[in-house]
């Protein structure tokens, strides 16, 4: 857990009674609905089709019990019992009030939560990988440097007004699951042929309407320069990016017009002039930083304690859940555990104000009392005793979120789509809702292997649809919606774009189709360990194409 | 639109002369970018302060040669949400030390004021009268910022290496 110090809290409190004012000026009509839409979106309020929703930044997906007890008290209080959690690692709540919200501010400022960078044109949320600190593929925690980033990005008086949003993501594993390459900026941390630990850079990948895959402008760049570094990136940015049409504003789009090298240059003289001035890091920032961190104080346990192979053998639900939802720790005798919130035929990512609660409760007594949001909209445990394991599948179980679909065919990622979103052109939460309900064979999900389903209810691309295993794209055509298909997306340390498997498919055949996709996979793989998107790369779409559309 | 000139309403002193108006004998002056530029030793000549417009997507740079004998820089915000002047008015401030009145010119709303001084502004054309009497207050809005931006505020990470450095009161005693 990082730990606010006064001066964190100090700049919360300020924020809660600056929205108060901002947000009393628009309801007596001193400011507009254009001028005020800044300011709440500033403070991640977005007004959406049938209400105002709130957003509420969780960096790096990193929460405490507390922290946790006060979202679901957010819902209770203010929304309608439930949150939902995002792509980036966050929360929002879809029925909020606009004469609530200063007061659901200050509620949920009492446990260090706020929503500054969830929207606007400024730096959103920060992400990483929801196993940082834990996982036993990593070399350092990268939240360190997220919470570095995220501190001197909030409220910045140069960047606070960029030509468009612009996100950041971390990575210190090999493994990436923070998706860096789909970012604006993405930092690798990796060790230099010297032994050093630095960061690689990626810069302009994106999603949206036009998607690109990050280019490296940077192979090492050494820690003390991550935020002049940065800040020369967001200079360069902010200076030259389009401003005349929002689809073309991103970096992405100004790192293929001018070149990579090219912009790698305007960067390099930018920072030049920067980066021993006083944003050079002094490592006792950095350590002061790195002190905030807590980590739990750790039992000596034995690795795989002989009870839980028995319970393995004595359980069968328990045995396929701990070989779905549970991954290795570094600590020997601990474990990760992923909580699905992707139950059959509900919202992926949804989670209500009741089981909130049941969740902060179980991680005060399983997990140190501490939560990760991953950008799979899933939670995490990180901290397990692998002992506890059983006791708390049971618990789990019991509250709905320990469906073993974990990277699995029914755990699909979506964003909010046609049921709320105002900028959506089809919907989203039903088209993977019956996907579940196709799939909820856990059999025939677990010999399907890992395989994403993303789906975009517009091509804003929220729900990340380029680099789903199996894409889905919400259009709209003569008043109807159709769904685009790609295969063979990924977002990891291998990112890959997927491609278009054919014409767009009414409403009512998406998932008929999903099925004819997976149905010629299983006949088309090579062996059964031969991955979905392994088989899409070895073969292309074609053979794909000929079963669904033979089909129809 | 009210001047506000380090906090204060200030009468502006300057004329603004367009493209192609013959510059007057004596007096404060402002002209554009494009004809500064044309004639920028000729302008600099007259015995009087010179101020320059300067476009928001133009390189700053162009105006190194001439700041110090420039007494006046305006930049622009063609609307609040344009935040390319954010980014000039630094490098005239912090990186060609730029010591002359800075001013803010555009959609300059309250919400913007603490940004804009931050960036390194100390002049803004306020855009809406009712917003001058809250300059005091948006400025005493926030009393913590993370990040140093070469306007003098103490940004949080020296506030907290300080107190690495120094042991807190009672530590000290033990």
């Amino acid at each position: 857990m990082y730990l606010y110090d006064e001066l964190d809290r100090t700049i919360v409190a300020e924020r809660v009674a600056e929205f108060r004012d901002q947000v009393g000026r628009r309801i007596s009509g001193a400011l507009t609905e254009e001028e005020f839409k800044l300011l709440r979106l500033m403070n991640g309020v977005y007004l959406q089709l049938h209400a105002y929703m709130l957003r509420i930044s969780i960096p790096y997906g990193t929460l405490s019990s507390r922290q946790l007890r006060m979202l679901a008290h957010v819902g209770r209080r203010y929304d309608r019992n439930y949150g939902h959690f995002t792509t980036r690692q966050n929360i929002q709540f879809n029925w909020i009030k606009l004469e609530d919200l200063p007061n659901a501010t200050a509620d949920l400022a009492s446990a260090g939560l706020h929503g500054m960078q969830t929207s606007g044109n400024c730096v959103r949320n920060i992400t990483t990988d929801q196993w940082a600190g834990v996982a036993p593929d990593e070399i350092e925690d990268p939240r360190i440097w997220a919470e570095l980033l995220r501190q001197h990005c909030t409220m910045h008086p140069e960047f606070s007004f960029l030509p468009r949003k612009f996100k950041i993501a971390v990575t210190a594993a090999t493994h990436d699951r923070a998706a860096v390459k789909v970012h604006d900026i993405g930092l690798r941390l990796h060790r230099n042929g010297a032994g050093e630990v630095g960061f690689e850079v990626l810069v302009g990948g994106g999603l949206g309407r036009t998607p690109f895959i990050a280019k490296s402008i940077r192979p090492f760049l050494p820690k003390r320069d991550i935020l002049s570094y940065t800040e020369a990136i967001l200079r360069v940015y902010n200076q030259f990016a389009r401003r005349d049409n929002i689809y073309k504003a991103r970096i992405k789009i100004l790192v293929h017009d001018l070149g990579a090298e090219a912009f790698a240059r305007e960067v390099e003289a930018e920072w030049q002039h920067i980066k021993d001035g006083p944003l050079a890091l002094d490592p006792a920032v950095v350590a002061e930083i790195a002190a905030r961190f807590r980590y739990p104080d750790y039992a000596r346990l034995d690795e795989n304690p002989p009870e839980l192979a028995q319970l393995r053998n004595a359980d069968r639900r328990f045995d396929t859940w701990l070989g779905n939802a549970v991954a290795n720790h570094k600590v020997p005798g601990y474990a990760i555990v992923t909580l699905s919130l992707k139950p059959e035929g509900g919202p992926p990512g949804d989670a209500t104000s009741d089981q909130m609660d049941a969740i902060a409760d179980l991680a005060d007594r399983y997990s140190f009392g501490e939560i990760r949001v991953g950008h799979e909209q899933n939670l995490v445990f990180p901290h397990v005793a692998q002992r506890d394991l059983a006791e708390l599948w049971r618990a789990l179980d019991a509250i709905g979120v320990a469906t073993p679909n974990v990277g699995l065919v029914s755990d699909i990622i979506a964003c909010p789509g046609l049921d709320y979103c105002s900028l959506a052109n089809a919907r989203a939460i039903p088209v993977a809702q019956e996907l579940t309900r196709r799939f909820r064979d856990l059999d025939l999900a677990r010999d399907l292997g890992r395989l994403h389903i993303n789906i975009s209810g517009c091509i804003n691309a929220c729900g990340h649809h380029h680099v789903g295993h199996i894409g889905i794209l919400g259009v709209e055509k003569n008043g109807e919606e159709f769904y685009q298909i790609t295969l063979g997306g990924r977002a990891d340390e291998r990112a890959e774009l997927g491609a278009l498997l054919g014409p767009a498919v009414p409403y009512g055949k998406v998932a008929d189709a999903v099925e004819e996709v997976v149905a010629a996979y299983l006949e088309l793989r090579e062996r059964p360990s031969e991955k979905f998107v392994e088989t899409v790369k070895r073969l292309g779409v074609e053979p794909f194409k000929e079963r669904v559309y033979a089909t129809h | 639109m009210p001047l506000i000139k380090n906090g204060r309403v200030t009468e502006d002193r300057y004329i603004k002369i367009l493209d192609d108006a013959p510059l007057p004998e004596d007096g404060p002056v402002i002209v554009p970018a494009a004809r500064f530029l044309a004639d920028a030793e000729e302008i600099l000549r007259r015995n009087a302060p010179v101020g320059v417009i300067w476009p928001n997507n133009r390189r700053v740079a162009e105006l190194e040669p001439y700041l110090d004998r420039v007494s006046l820089v305006i930049l622009v915000f063609p609307s609040f949400k344009d935040g390319r002047a954010y980014s000039q008015a630094r490098q005239l401030r912090e990186r060609y030390g730029f010591r002359g009145e800075l001013r803010a010119t555009g959609q300059i709303l309250r919400d913007q004021f603490l940004f804009q001084v931050r960036a390194g502004f100390d002049a803004l054309d306020v855009a809406k009268a009712g917003d001058v009497d809250a300059f005091a207050a948006a400025l005493a809005r926030y009393t913590v910022f993370y990040q140093p931006a070469g306007e003098g505020r103490i940004a949080a990470a020296r506030q907290r290496a300080a107190r690495l450095a120094v042991p807190a009161p009672g530590e000290a005693m033990l």
